[in-house]
């Protein structure tokens, strides 16, 4: 017993955090990956800009966001200088792993980037556009195996999405979840699946190659001089977007969120911020305010049922 | 690009000061721990993972490479100094080469196991080159069936095949696999068995675990065993330098050793031993002064140690291009990798081929700073060896204990009023086990290797029987997955006829130790 107190006063002395900033922002994933780069893209441009003066990150990773996003409840209650990156990925993740805290719990200030979905086939593929796809899934939904990112994330969600738009039962979607988009890929690449769902990120050198076909992306409107078509465009009344967010403590004033709110409006127009997304490939999906609460309660309603409907969340 | 284009950049990339400054840290911590007896490879790799999760992949990657090609050279001295070999892989150089020091040949000893190593290394990594890129295009037609039946072979191989009791080994697997069961599943994002413990949710760490088993359990064991060794060191004497008698007669039991150790290295659940005493065998059997073995043959030495090197090289092959653990250090690595968000394998050739290459290219500038290391420095360590055991073991579990707490020790437990760390106490508790593991006789690296490809080989499993929505004759469709499991049906045969010819003794030596 003696030995955990003394190994909990040393980690405690370790793990005491720098309230000296302005800004403490928690990327609630491990260093690397899309929610530590947005952090850390946010750290440095509120800095360059002088908008905080002293910004830092901390990364708590694990389980879709839902440790970080229960630590920062639980830690920053009402700390107006606590912000939290968080995505489309966490909706779906609150919701699978039961996680007892959830957006809602959080003060949401915006979204702040954001990514489509494309929907791709081997080159030798017999499937040449999206109403063959669909028509593949109608005879037989089993035997079009779609290859993507984890169970309940945004690329399963979309898929499941696809079926149920197209009149097809979601739960007969054969999803085969891959670790990241290299392991889809090759997945896709190889043969061994039908079609790949996934960031457009993900595929976008081997669609340019000619080794993979993409039939559509899920997005609102073409990227910039694509040739590839949306869902829209295809006849499929459907658009998902994998968006990145920014959330402040629960319990802050409606002052606060203001102010916080204005730094971000602030941030997302500088010339530092447009340069990451411009060498980062984000695309700017800027929303904040009344506008982003009420298009996050939709988005988490048609996650949830959506989630409910592919049988991941009863 | 060929082969001579991709690694001559990443000789460039390796020759950098920071890269050359990862490489020479590992090397010597390499040596050390190979010249410390009970510590091994992989244990220290498993030390530092904590510690170098915030670093550079590549200089980290470069390091721990660095400390397993140096743990191959170090072993070799306390095996002919200390007649104890400083890690498994020298079980064999200490039958003849303490014997040549008790003779006052301890200095071409020392030299042709220092050389040798070094003509082994070299050769082994050049192959190591050239082979991967090959095994990658192999791999890449692999499906998810496929990878399946790699996954048993290695599962068959590390865990039955070898070792003189198979239900141990399939025991320790178990362990492995069953921790692998725990936390989010991939193919449908529920939990399992995390018991409402949110610290649970993305799994048992492998690094806590390897940090655990390697580190906190050798400590206890090493700790609760009464008997204390009693160790002599030879000095060197006469001179380091080997006659041209020597010469001539290393330089083939060299070459066969690398012939020999490189493939065997590269085998599933190879690993090093092996290797040592097939080499150790054909020396035996080839050579002039068949008489001299046992009494302080220099072929004897130049063998093995020629083959322990190559091993270490082939070892890197199924791991680099399959993600393919086949000994306990190289399980560890693999750890180290995805500690980086790098899965190797064959999409790692693909997409992060400059860090692969550098590492490739830093294993040749490893091996020239090895043979200066030791050769004219050998005196330094074996003063290495006079470090009283229990400084070195209090020193582990202190590093031990802060490592896992700085990697992922986030005070996320309350104990009513009290943080605590959940890390810490699964490091303990596996600690404890690690320490029962041996204390009965049961290896470790299955268990490590379970809990790493345990879950892989779930996933992969499972997608390919989605794929073909629910026909198990998947699983054995492509000439790929049958060729496998007949190795893998081979793999458990063979020694089972060994066993019965009475011959289990050679294995159960085999498999004497872990790294």
């Amino acid at each position: 017993m003696n030995k955990l107190l003394l190994a909990a006063l040393i980690s405690s002395a370790i793990a005491v955090p720098a309230f000296a900033a302005d800004y403490t922002i928690m990327a609630p994933a491990a260093p690397g990956g899309g929610w530590d780069q947005t952090a850390r893209s946010m750290q440095e441009a509120l800095q360059a800009e002088g908008i905080s003066g002293n910004v830092q990150v901390t990364n708590v990773p694990g389980a879709g966001g839902t440790i970080g996003l229960a630590q920062f409840v639980n830690q920053f209650n009402a700390n107006p200088n606590a912000l939290i990156v968080g995505g489309y990925v966490m909706v779906g993740a609150v919701l699978t792993n039961a996680s007892p805290v959830s957006l809602a719990n959080v003060t949401p200030i915006a979204r702040l980037t954001g990514e489509s979905d494309v929907i791709v086939v081997p080159a030798a593929s017999e499937l040449k556009t999206v109403d063959d796809l669909i028509a593949k899934l109608k005879a037989d939904p089993g035997s079009v195996s779609w290859a993507g990112g984890s169970a309940g994330g945004v690329d399963h969600i979309a898929a499941g999405l696809f079926a149920k738009t197209v009149g097809v039962d979601p739960t007969t979607v054969n999803y085969i979840a891959f670790s990241g988009g290299g392991e889809a890929l090759a997945a896709v690449l190889g043969g061994q699946v039908t079609v790949g769902i996934s960031g457009l990120g993900e595929f976008d050198a081997q669609i340019k190659s000619g080794d993979l076909r993409a039939l559509a992306t899920t997005g609102s409107a073409r990227l910039e001089g694509s040739e590839i078509p949306t869902l829209g465009e295809a006849g499929v009344d459907l658009v998902v977007e994998n968006w990145r967010m920014v959330a402040a403590a629960p319990g802050i004033t409606d002052e606060q969120k203001t102010a916080i709110g204005a730094d971000i409006e602030k941030l997302v127009s500088s010339a530092t911020w447009k340069q990451t997304l411009a060498t980062k490939g984000w695309q700017d999906m800027y929303l904040g305010g009344t506008d982003f609460d009420a298009q996050l309660a939709a988005d988490t309603e048609a996650t949830s049922a959506i989630l409910k409907e592919i049988g991941l969340v009863q | 690009m060929d082969t001579f284009g991709l690694l001559a950049n990443g000789l460039v990339a390796a020759l950098q000061w920071q890269n050359l400054l990862y490489a020479l840290l590992g090397v010597t911590l390499g040596t050390a721990v190979g010249v410390l007896p009970g510590i091994g490879p992989a244990l220290t790799v498993a030390l530092l993972l904590p510690v170098t999760y915030r670093l550079d992949p590549t200089g980290s990657l470069i390091m721990f490479a660095g400390i397993y090609y140096g743990g191959m050279y170090g072993g070799s001295t306390t095996s002919i100094l200390l007649n104890t070999p400083g890690e498994s892989a020298s079980i064999v150089t200490a039958l003849e080469g303490n014997k040549m020091a008790r003779k006052g040949r301890g200095g071409p000893a020392l030299a042709t196991a220092a050389i040798g190593s070094f003509v082994a290394g070299l050769i082994a990594t050049i192959a190591l080159a050239f082979l991967a890129p090959w095994v990658v295009k192999v791999a890449l037609s692999f499906g998810p069936a496929d990878y399946f039946a790699l996954m048993v072979l290695a599962f068959i191989t590390v865990s039955a095949a070898f070792g003189d009791s198979p239900l141990r080994g399939v025991t320790a697997l178990f362990i492995g696999l069953g921790l692998g069961v725990i936390g989010i599943d991939l193919q449908t994002g529920q939990a399992r068995l995390v018991f409402g413990i949110p610290d649970l949710l993305d799994g048992i760490e492998v690094t806590t675990l390897a940090v655990a088993l390697f580190a906190i359990g050798e400590t206890l064991s090493i700790a609760s065993s009464r008997t204390q060794m009693k160790e002599e060191v030879l000095a060197v004497k006469g001179s380091v330098w080997m006659t041209l008698e020597d010469w001539k007669r290393s330089w083939g039991p060299w070459l066969r050793g690398t012939l020999i150790g490189f493939p065997i290295g590269a085998m599933p659940a190879g690993g090093a031993e092996i290797g040592t005493f097939f080499s150790y065998a054909a020396e035996r059997r080839l050579a002039k002064h068949p008489e001299e073995f046992g009494h302080g043959a220099i072929e004897g030495v130049a063998g093995p140690e020629a083959a322990n090197n190559a091993s270490a090289a082939g070892t890197l092959v199924p791991l680099l291009t399959l993600g393919l653990p086949t000994s306990a250090t190289a399980a560890i690595m693999l750890a180290g990798f995805q500690q980086f968000g790098l899965q190797p394998g064959p999409l790692l050739f693909a997409n992060n081929a400059p860090l692969v290459w550098s590492l490739i290219a830093s294993l040749l500038v490893a091996n020239f700073m090895l043979l200066v290391l030791n050769l004219p420095l050998i005196g330094l360590w074996v003063k290495l060896l006079t470090v009283p055991r229990p400084w070195l073991y209090a020193g582990i579990l202190t590093f031990a204990t802060l490592g896992t707490l700085g990697a992922n020790g986030a005070m996320s437990g309350r104990l009513g009023p009290i943080p605590f760390s959940f890390e810490l106490l699964i490091l303990l508790a596996f600690g404890i086990l690690g320490y029962g593991l041996r204390r009965f006789g049961y290896p470790i690296a299955p268990v490590v290797i379970g809990l790493i490809l345990g879950p892989l080989a779930e996933q992969q499993l499972r997608r390919a029987l989605a794929i073909s929505q629910g026909d198990p004759m998947v699983l054995v469709h492509t000439p790929i997955a049958i060729t496998l499991y007949i190795v893998a049906a081979a793999a458990v045969l063979i020694p089972l006829y060994f066993r019965l010819r009475g011959k289990g003794a050679v294995l159960s030596q085999m498999a004497s130790d872990e790294d």
